[in-house]
Formats: structure tokens, sequence, C-alpha cells
């Protein structure tokens, strides 16, 4: 009875277990299946055309390199404002903030991981966009700086939740010896307790790099949506995920266009991908230490 | 714990899902409800019919959403939808994959719209030809000072490729060429009008009906159909005589003969009344 009942629970433990890795595999199987024709008729070569114009009377051209370039500008200035407003918010809120600060600051922190992205798209088109517009003295503030803004916003809450666990997770015994032999709070803080949380501090990051890269609606309200190739902040950029959102309801299904859009998903998986297994590595080689 | 706790939420989650199935059979037998979708442009007058024709027969239930002429065609071709809204015609291609999939589409002309050109209030610039404009959005003219205007950089606004508009405003005004890559295509006539109204030097194109719901925020261009022909600013009596050069059908497709239901909207909507909303909403009746 009593083996019974074990072997029951055990089964039913491993299945909820194994059920995200066949999710990740279908999703794969199902990617690779609908973007499979694309490769014997226009071509994979295509796919690495300077331009995308899907709806064409002349030629319709299904150059992805504009939408990589798109995401890695937005990602990018992402992730340069990320860095220090989350690493120095959660190293103050976790080792100089006063229980009474930490209380006042933290629910607002969470506020903001909760403000659904639309609602963060509306104030970026809105407020954001005339400033930056006026700020760089530009013709129409829709570019790529104002996601990067935006998606900054969006992605600090994680970042700061995560690299604080992992500051406040540094062994007590470690600061204590530090200050025991005379260090400052300071150089505790950035010689002892940020080298030794580093591990989770990056994986934060990449994690908020994660949520930038794959957010959708914020960025397609306010990026301009232009697909051209530039590195520049302040001009308009269309990246992958808009581009998956804009055009997917309206392709007819199994069009050479429809099969260009899984495509493009193939590479946006394929990158979040490998920020997953970076991440992954690094938190090994700092482990190993 | 996090495991049952996974278990229970994937047990929702595939009973959520059985559930949303067996909804959308209900759906397909049950005749007086129906779905309507497609154009952006056409969701609000397609609204104000669909509550006109509810009030008159309570028990029949109209929903209507948009997305693109281009997304309520592949609704109808998927059988997702019983009307579809398209500001535009349907592409060779698609009655190609509707054959494919034993669907004839029948087309009905409801309306007519017409397209303005709108700018923002400061900019000078009153009358272009339909040449120049095209010139703007295949990238030729990227300077108001080469039309007229102070030298000021054109911020060229579109809709997005999913638009029924983006299609008919590349076939009328650009002859087919594409798009300039500089051009922002904006996810809703609405983003377009917010964008004009901000940027001085911003050109959009908007359905007549948003246009004049906008009248304080954004400026309609007059427009040439060749150099020497007069300018005529887009309004309904133009577009009715067919003076105003940018103008469209506005259509129901439907798959097969219509009946039941569906005819009787179809019915309402060609009907004196139902016409008498399309000049309420801002559009242009067929006759």
């Amino acid at each position: 009875m009593n083996t019974w009942k074990e072997k029951a629970i055990k089964i039913l433990l491993v299945g909820g277990a194994s059920t995200s890795i066949l999710v990740v595999f279908l999703i794969f199987l199902f990617l690779g299946k609908e973007a499979l024709p694309f490769i014997s008729e226009p071509g994979l070569g295509t796919l690495l055309e300077s331009r995308w114009v899907p709806v064409s009377f002349q030629r319709e051209i299904f150059g992805i390199l504009p939408l990589i370039t798109g995401s890695v500008v937005v990602t990018l200035f992402a992730t340069v404002l990320l860095i220090p407003f989350g690493v120095l918010g959660a190293i103050y809120i976790a080792e100089i903030a006063t229980p009474g600060e930490r209380g006042f600051l933290k629910p607002f922190i969470e506020i903001l991981a909760g403000i659904p992205s639309v609602v963060i798209g509306f104030f970026g088109l809105i407020i954001l966009s005339p400033i930056i517009k006026t700020m760089f003295n530009l013709n129409t503030g829709l570019t790529a700086l104002t996601g990067a803004v935006l998606l900054a916003l969006m992605a600090i809450p994680t970042v700061i939740s995560i690299s604080e666990d992992a500051i406040r997770s540094v062994p007590k015994s470690y600061k204590e010896a530090s200050l025991a032999l005379g260090a400052g709070q300071l150089q505790t803080i950035f010689r002892i307790v940020v080298p030794a949380a580093l591990p989770g501090i990056i994986a934060a990051i990449m994690l908020g790099m994660g949520r930038v890269i794959g957010e959708t609606m914020a960025v397609l309200m306010v990026t301009g949506n232009a697909a051209k190739i530039t590195f520049d902040p302040v001009d308009s950029v269309r990246t992958m995920t808009a581009t998956i959102a804009a055009e997917m309801g309206e392709v007819a299904f199994g069009s050479k266009h429809y099969q260009a859009l899984f495509w493009v998903g193939i590479v946006l998986l394929a990158v979040t991908f490998c920020l997953n297994v970076i991440a992954q590595k690094v938190l090994k080689k700092y482990q190993m230490r | 714990m996090k495991t049952t706790l996974k278990i229970f939420t994937i047990g929702l989650l595939a009973a959520s899902l059985f559930s949303a199935c067996s909804k959308s059979n209900n759906t397909e037998s049950e005749t007086n409800y129906i779905t309507v979708k497609g154009s952006d442009t056409m969701v609000h007058l397609a609204s104000s019919w669909a509550e006109s024709y509810m009030s008159k027969h309570p028990d029949t239930d109209i929903s209507v959403t948009g997305g693109g002429s281009g997304t309520g065609i592949a609704a109808l071709l998927n059988g997702t939808t019983d009307i579809c809204i398209a500001s535009r015609s349907i592409k060779d291609k698609e009655v190609k994959l509707a054959e494919e999939k034993g669907i004839q589409p029948t087309e009905i002309v409801t309306s007519r719209d017409g397209i303005a050109v709108v700018v923002n209030p400061g900019n000078p610039v009153d009358v272009l030809t339909i040449e120049q404009i095209g010139k703007i959005y295949i990238g030729a003219y990227t300077n108001w000072n080469q039309l007229g205007g102070p030298d000021n950089k054109i911020v060229v606004l579109s809709r997005e490729s999913s638009s029924g508009t983006y299609v008919f405003f590349q076939k009328r005004v650009m002859n087919s060429r594409d798009y300039t890559e500089d051009a922002l295509l904006m996810p809703s006539t609405s983003a377009i009008i917010q964008s004009v109204s901000q940027d001085k030097w911003a050109v959009g194109y908007v359905g007549l009906g948003y246009a004049f719901g906008a009248k304080d925020k954004v400026k309609m261009l007059q427009v040439k159909e060749s150099a020497d022909a007069a300018a005529i600013i887009p309004s309904v009596a133009t577009v009715q005589s067919g003076e105003y050069a940018i103008a469209r059908p506005l259509h129901f497709y439907i798959s097969g003969t219509p009946s039941g239901t569906v005819k009787s909207m179809v019915d309402f909507v060609l009907s004196e009344e139902g016409q008498k909303i399309v000049l309420e909403t801002g559009y242009v009746p067929v006759n």
C-alpha cells in the first residue's frame, strides 16, 4: 500500500519536473517544422540580405539583419542603463539602507515590476518620447533609445531583487572578518561583498537582458519600427519581437513571409538560449573558485 | 511543494484549453452569434452597425475585432470569423489559398473611404500632388524644402504592413513601389495621429473618419491628381463625387453565399439605415 502510494507520487513528481523539458523540446520542434520549407525554396541565404520588405509589389525581401541589429541596439543600451541602476540599487537596499528605508523602497520596486508592458509603452509614447525628442533635438521621439529606457525600467526590478538576494546570501563571517581587519563599510562592500556575490549579480543582469530582448509591446509602441541597419541609438529601429507581433497576425499560413517570421523566432530563441548558457557558465566558473 | 503546484497549474491550463475548444465548437453551431474581424479602419463603422443591428435583434450577438484586413482575410480562410471586413480587395494569392481550402470568398462593397494625408498644423505646406506624396513615401523626397516648405527633414509615418491601408496607399499613391526603409511603421491609426500632432515635420496617412475626429490635432493636405489639376480637400462630398483621388471601397468578405444571420446583417448594412450609419461615422455611402 505504502510503496504503491510512494511510487505514484514519485511518478507524479518526475512528470512535473520534466514537463518544462518536454515543452522546450516541443517548441523547438514546432518552430523547426514551420520554418523548414524556407531552406529549400528561397534558401537560407535570403535571410542574410540587408532589407526586410515582407509586403511588396516588386520583390519580397526577408533579410533579418536589420531586425537583429534593431534588437541588439535596444538590448545593449537598455543593459547599459540597467547595470548601474539595478546593481547599485541592490547594494544600497541590501547593505546600507535602514530597515525603515528598505520597507519603503521594496514595495515601490515591486509595483514597478507589476506594471503591464502596454501601460509602460503608453507612458513611453506620451511622456518619454517627447522628452527624448527635445533632449536630443530630433524630429521624432520614436527611437531605439526611448525603447531602451522603457525596457531598462521594466527589467530593473528583476535585477534588483535577484542581485539583492545574492548580496544577502554572502556569509556574514566574510563581512565581519573584513570589518575586524579594519576595512571601512564601503571597502567591505566593494572589495568583499560584491565580488563574493558577483555570480548572482551577473545572473541577475543576464536575466534582465533576457527580459529586455523578449519584451514586445513597449518596443512596438515606441521604437518607430523602421527596418534599417543602424547602430545610432537616436534612430528608429525594428526589433525581432515587434516584427513577429506586428506581422504574425496578418500572414497567410504557410507563405514565405510566415516561414521567415518563424526564422526570426528561431534566431530569437537561439539568442536567449545562448544568454542562458553563458549565464550558467559564468555562475559555474565563479562557484569553483 | 513546488512540483505539486506545477502539476496543478498544468492541470488548470489543460482544463482551460479543453474548455476553450468546446466553446469555439459551440459558437459554430449557434447561428445567431456571428464574428466580424479585419480592417482597423472599419472597426468603428462595423461596431456601429453591430450595435444598431443588435438593438433591433436582441437575440443576436455580434463580436467585432480589428487587427488589419490581412488578419481578417486570414481568419476567414481559417474559418475563425463569419464576416471579414477589409479595406482592400482580396489578393490573387489569398483567392488561391481560399480555393485550396474549399472556400469561395464573396465580395460586398459596403461603403467608401477617403485616405487623408495629414501633417502637423504648424507645417506651412497645404497642397501636394499624388506624385509628390508618392515620392515622399518611396524616399525620393526627404526634406520639406523640396516641396516648398522650410529646411527640415521629413518624418515619414506609415501603418504596419498588415494594414489594408498600407497596401492600398502603396498601390494608389506610390505606384506599387516599396516604402522607404526610413518610414516609421506605426501599430495603429491613433499612433499616427498622436505622432503627427507631436512631431512638427511628420507626415502620415489615415482614414477620413479618423482625420475628421482629430481635426484640431492634425491638418489634412489638399491633394492634386496631377500638377495642373485642382487641389481637392478630402470630404464626404469629394470622395462620393470621385474628385478626391485617394479613395477606396470598404468590403465585407464572407465565405460562400450569405445565409441566416450573416445575410440579414449584410442586408441591414446595405439598407438606407445602414448607409446612414456610414455617413454618421465619417465614411461615404455607396450611392
